[in-house]
């Protein structure tokens, strides 16, 4: 059994890292709850996002915030544009999965080929800062990312709650041609959503890119992860992806603890399957 | 010959004739090429039999492929078994799991599309992590260098060619065998709506839990023959997001719903993604594949085959099926009394039937009526078995209903039709008609299915119509194309939920005067409808419902005059005292 230290301290970083995953769902929970497309590009695009901040700033010797600033409204864009095409082509639930399935490969293939294969590592002097509470360490940037990512959910969840167009997503969600009977402009709001959901991986990428070391197939390695966390925290719901991404992220650092690293997927991936089998109705 | 074994006959001549290929001495890297190919043709026809036919998407199949991967490699590599007798152990292993989780899942009616793929991509996971933290690998991968391999020929890479090309057109055989059986009819109709393909009679979670344990079974002896193939396996490769995307990908392209259309799909990505080999070109063929990927299912969203056979059929400008057979005469069925003793049905806190008694006696008509909501629909809900029943006994004759499962009751003789028409999308109006009489009271061949068929559209006006889809019939045709599909299933007793409603008068005439020969061959006829006119003129006797208790029963007239049915429908001031 480990030391109490070492339990907290797992459960520290369990959070931390929770706050990422978070940050990752964001944007795939609303564009499949509130749009029904389930968008597997979202990993690439947070990759993608992660080696522009890479680029910029590694290479161009940007700062961060910068090549944030830079990043987050080119990727609202790029959603917009994406939303374009799948509305274009009548894309459904399920179609959407393989059509952006295809997207994701061929994302990966442009970062490979621009970037190769080789792990990269953008060096910024914060990455080694650490907080020190008592006994555990709190590294800068993941404290910075974990934060961000409770500021957007709160943000998030107060648009969808408050606003007139937050309001009318939610209605079309439910129903999208009742919802257009009432005067609802769905087709335009899908638009902003989209956008925004890509802007999410936009500044996902952005702290991916300052924590942690790059390489082209990391897209595949959050799959698993992000999908429970997105399915346990419930379709839609910005918070709810919030505190499951910290469930998954300490539940996984406690397992590392406590049994070894490579036990740590069953976790997520047996919680996906409870919640599934027992809660369907929850999804 | 019919038309099914010439196609299996073709696949399997096409199978030897392709066996004969290894004579030839081609490089080895075309062998191993070929190898791949039919590798893929079977892994993708294998997962199109649950997921293209029934609509189960699974992102599960690298689980099974897997589970074969690591039997072969511990039976072969840890406890010395002969190659080849280790791959019916792989099939078993792979086809037991895929039964065991079936049979947890299949229970839960809410665990379909997008859910169900991202279930099995979880259990992919989390068998992974359990191969990769037991002694089945333990981190490192296993090496099966040592374990001989039989010589088919005298090449390796030729035998290996063998083994996968016999697993392909058995495989391929069997996906067209299945698409023409029972099997592959009851799948497709749990594709397009598995509710009411289980009240037609389609034993859903048996067929369901069928197609899932023979899809894995192919995917565990693919993964045999791969693990000595690659003869080094690690938990990364097997269990890793390639072989669930890439049957997907391969079956969707070609065509899920065709039983050649993942052989066809696998081909072509395969052969486009070998046409690229090497460091930067295979970076581009995989680019080149996704976009293939993106742009067929933008375009050809049914698949390549479906979308070519479609454009053949049209420019020969042929029918569907021609519906120039002779309609056989129609069975005479022999009616049996429904009867409903003190039925008692609640949806959480509320009370949908509170004591239902009623009977329909054979050959009777009776009519039930009431407000919405006071509970006629459930009433044909728990009857037809779609909902069990809490309290109560619903008989057939000396048979009990109630407590079976609604595929059962269909085969006992009880047809229901619904009131907003609910007819399988894909299927024609014969496809429809034909598939209540493959699955209802009587059991017959697809074939003799299928003649019946045409007399029952014959019976209801609808022969002209036989080839049409459900989206190209009117709301009329489809209220008759759904008495046909209830009326092939040879009830003994029909459940009849507003047939009439939307019609015009005409239609409503016809209808009526059908019901009259209906119940003239003996069947017993629960009907609900809001058309009065319709109810007095049909019923022998007419019950009705208000909040879920029967307050009134007997000849149209009586039951209409009932003090209290006048004050349920007009209110209380108009009971004349």
């Amino acid at each position: 059994m480990p030391s109490a230290t070492l339990l907290g301290q797992a459960l520290v970083s369990g959070l931390l890292a929770g706050g990422l995953y978070g940050l990752l769902a964001f944007g795939l929970s609303l564009s499949w709850g509130l749009l029904r497309l389930v968008n597997l590009a979202h990993f690439a695009l947070a990759l993608l996002g992660a080696y522009l901040t890479y680029q910029l700033g590694h290479v161009l010797h940007w700062p961060p915030w910068l090549a944030a600033a830079a990043i987050v409204p080119a990727f609202f864009a790029l959603g917009v544009a994406l939303h374009v095409v799948l509305r274009h082509f009548r894309v459904t639930e399920l179609t959407s999965l393989l059509v952006t399935f295809g997207l994701a490969v061929i994302l990966e293939s442009v970062i490979q080929w621009f970037w190769t294969a080789d792990y990269r590592r953008y060096e910024t002097p914060y990455a080694s800062a650490s907080l020190r509470i008592g006994p555990f360490f709190i590294p800068v940037l993941e404290l910075l990312a974990c934060l961000t990512a409770a500021a957007l959910a709160c943000a998030t969840w107060a648009w969808l709650r408050f606003t007139y167009v937050g309001k009318a997503l939610r209605a079309a969600a439910e129903d999208a041609a009742i919802a257009g009977a009432f005067g609802v402009n769905h087709r335009r709001h899908a638009f902003v959503l989209s956008g925004v959901s890509a802007a999410y991986a936009g500044v996902a990428g952005v702290f991916i890119a300052l924590i942690s070391t790059l390489a082209p197939a990391q897209i595949w390695a959050w799959l698993g992860v992000v999908f429970a966390v997105v399915i346990i925290g419930g379709l839609g719901n910005p918070v709810g992806a919030l505190l499951a991404g910290f469930l998954i992220g300490v539940s996984e650092s406690v397992t590392m603890a406590v049994a070894a690293p490579a036990w740590a997927p069953l976790v997520s991936f047996s919680i996906l399957i409870g919640i599934l089998v027992l809660r369907p109705e929850r999804v | 010959m019919s038309e099914r074994w010439r196609l299996i006959a073709g696949v399997l001549g096409t199978g030897v004739a392709l066996a004969g290929l290894p004579l030839l001495g081609l490089p080895a890297f075309y062998e191993s090429v070929l190898y791949l190919v039919f590798h893929w043709i079977a892994l993708a026809t294998s997962w199109s039999l649950l997921s293209g036919y029934a609509g189960y998407f699974s992102f599960g199949h690298g689980a099974f492929f897997g589970a074969g991967v690591y039997t072969t490699t511990t039976l072969a590599a840890m406890y010395g078994v002969p190659f080849l007798a280790t791959l019916p152990v792989a099939a078993s292993v792979a086809a037991l799991l895929s039964a065991g989780i079936g049979v947890v899942v299949f229970r839960v009616k809410r665990l379909r599309g997008e859910l169900f793929g991202l279930l099995t991509l979880a259990i992919t996971f989390v068998l992974g992590t359990i191969v990769l933290n037991t002694r089945l690998d333990g981190g490192p991968g296993v090496y099966l260098s040592n374990v001989p391999l039989p010589r088919l020929v005298a090449s390796p890479t030729g035998t290996f060619y063998l083994l996968a090309l016999g697993l392909a057109t058995v495989t391929v055989a069997g996906a067209c065998l299945v698409t023409r059986a029972r099997l592959g009819l009851g799948l497709y109709a749990i594709h397009d709506d598995e509710d009411v393909a289980e009240v037609e009679g389609v034993p859903t979670f048996a067929y369901k839990l069928v197609a899932f344990a023979l899809s894995a079974a192919v995917a565990g002896v693919a993964g045999g023959i791969h693990a000595m193939y690659v003869s080094y396996v690690t938990v990364g490769d097997t269990f890793s997001i390639t072989v669930p995307l890439y049957v997907v990908l391969m079956s969707v392209l070609g065509g899920a719903r065709h039983w050649l259309g993942p052989a066809v799909g696998a081909t072509v990505i395969t052969a486009s993604l070998y046409a690229f080999t090497g460091g930067e070109q295979a970076l581009l063929g995989r680019a080149l594949v996704a976009l293939i990927l993106i742009a067929a299912i933008l375009v050809v969203p049914e698949g390549i085959v479906p979308t070519v056979l479609a454009r053949v059929r049209r420019a020969r400008a042929q029918p569907r099926e021609a519906a120039t057979t002779p309609a056989p005469a129609l069975p005479r069925v022999e009616g049996a009394a429904l009867e409903c003793h003190d039925v008692w049905k609640a949806f959480g806190g509320i009370e949908a039937l509170r004591g239902v008694s009623l009977t329909v006696g054979r050959g009777e008509i009776v009519g039930l009526v009431g407000p919405n909501g006071s509970g006629k629909t459930t009433l044909i809900n728990v009857i037809s078995g779609h909902y069990a029943i809490d309290r109560g006994r619903i008989t057939l004759g000396a048979t009990v209903l109630s407590e079976r499962p609604a595929h059962r009751i269909a085969g006992l003789g009880v047809s229901r039709t619904y009131q907003i028409p609910r007819p399988f999308a894909h299927g024609s109006a014969l496809d429809n008609v034909a598939l209540a009489a493959t699955f209802g009271a009587a059991r017959r061949t697809p074939r003799e299915a299928r003649a019946e068929a045409h007399a029952w559209l014959e019976f209801t006006g609808l022969a002209r119509r036989a080839a049409a889809l459900p989206h190209e019939l009117n709301l009329h045709e489809r209220k008759f194309l759904e008495l046909a599909r209830a009326l092939a299933g040879r009830p003994r007793v029909i459940l009849l939920d507003e047939v009439l409603s939307g019609l015009n008068p005409g239609e409503i005439a016809s209808a009526i005067s059908l019901l009259r020969e209906i119940r003239a061959r003996g069947v017993a006829i629960l009907f609900v409808e809001h058309v009065m006119r319709a109810v007095l003129e049909l019923s022998d006797r007419v019950v009705v419902l208000n909040e879920g208790e029967v307050i009134a029963a007997g000849t149209p007239h009586e039951a209409m005059r009932a003090p209290r049915v006048v004050d349920v429908y007009l209110g209380k001031g108009h009971v004349v005292a």
